[in-house]
């Protein structure tokens, strides 16, 4: 971890870009956009951005820190159950808190039969 | 005052909701490295889920600043499409300083609610309704930053699936019904890896926290589902000049 004053600009930093993005279109924009291709690539960057942050990254969500190496089992499994249960639309809060059981049922069962 | 406490009334399930989710990023945050102070300082100012937590990877990866920025941007960049979207429906002699106080709690949720408000969303109404999810998404986040110590390595990691399956959650059921969302999810995805996996390419991922990989990856994504919409409208339009040419014959 870096020092102290970098974390408190970098902190800054990021409150100030968020705040930014949130303020200046509804503080100064009064009139509709016009590009149709720049509102639908505004519409599909949310879902872009979220899928790159997930995959494949999400793989490597389980593993504890200072782990030799990467507990992909209880990742995978609990990646599928979301996925099934969001294809479900069994909405956000419900979806991450059964996956999170999945990757502990996994992690308590893995050890117990290898 | 009767539309602030409706507010409050409106935004008291999504207070709820945010618990879970701000304590795992609590934890997280925690688990990276960052003191529960700083963790429980970055939800209040920021109120971004996937924003904050790319943030934090950024800055534990020593991500220079200008990467800090653009990520930040990038992925919250639909924050700027609910704002511009929420200009419309506010009344147009509400003064500014007004303006700036709601825009501070545009979220995924809180928008959602306003958006679905019939006529225009006044200032007292959407006031109540940011109230009680700031203090959820800060208290949660404050909890889990807390409890990090006392959970064992491997359920903190557990824990640690919990906001990319979240993610999950928002991406799936819109990719249910429109075909293009699923293209953009998979194309994005299939970028990332190709990113972080393949030699040579995979400097990109490597440098700094990944906030590169992230936005080229989602650029290329919403700009191809984009254009397909583009020549899309560009047929349709092309066929109904060759109809109306057609009618004078």
């Amino acid at each position: 971890m870096c020092n102290m004053q970098h974390i408190a600009i970098a902190m800054l930093i990021m409150a100030l870009t968020t705040y930014l993005i949130r303020v200046i279109p509804i503080g100064f924009v009064r009139k509709k956009m016009e590009n149709e291709w720049v509102q639908d690539f505004l519409y599909y960057i949310p879902f872009c951005v979220l899928s790159a942050m997930t995959f494949p990254d999400v793989l490597y969500s389980t593993t504890p820190a200072g782990a030799t190496s990467p507990h992909f089992a209880s990742a995978a499994i609990a990646t599928m159950v979301a996925i099934v249960l969001a294809w479900k639309d069994k909405g956000l809060v419900r979806v991450a808190l059964v996956s999170v059981v999945a990757a502990i049922i996994i992690e308590i069962i893995l050890p117990v039969i290898f | 005052m009767n539309e602030f406490i409706r507010g409050i009334k409106k935004g008291f399930p999504i207070c709820l909701g945010y618990i879970p989710v701000s304590f795992t990023f609590g934890l997280i945050a925690v688990k990276m490295g960052f003191n529960p102070l700083q963790a429980t300082l970055i939800s209040l100012t920021n109120m971004a889920s996937a924003g904050q937590f790319a943030g934090i990877r950024l800055i534990e990866g020593g991500a220079p600043y200008i990467e800090l920025i653009i990520t930040t941007f990038v992925i919250n960049i639909r924050y700027m499409l609910m704002s511009l979207s929420l200009s419309q429906k506010v009344a147009s002699d509400i003064p500014f300083y007004k303006r700036a106080i709601m825009a501070f709690c545009i979220t995924d949720e809180v928008f959602a609610l306003a958006a679905l408000e019939k006529g225009d969303v006044k200032f007292s109404f959407f006031g109540g309704l940011m109230a009680t999810p700031i203090i959820g998404w800060t208290l949660g986040t404050f909890l889990g930053a807390v409890a990090s110590s006392m959970l064992s390595p491997v359920l903190q990691g557990c824990f640690g699936v919990a906001l990319y399956c979240m993610f999950i959650a928002i991406i799936i059921p819109p990719a249910r019904t429109g075909r293009k969302v699923a293209i953009a999810i998979i194309v994005s995805a299939l970028f990332s890896c190709i990113f972080k996996y393949v030699p040579g390419i995979n400097v990109i991922s490597k440098s700094g926290g990944g906030g590169w990989a992230i936005i080229i990856s989602a650029v290329i994504g919403a700009a191809i589902c984009a254009s397909i919409k583009e020549i899309k409208r560009t047929i349709k339009k092309r066929r109904l000049v060759l109809l109306k040419g057609g009618s004078h014959v």
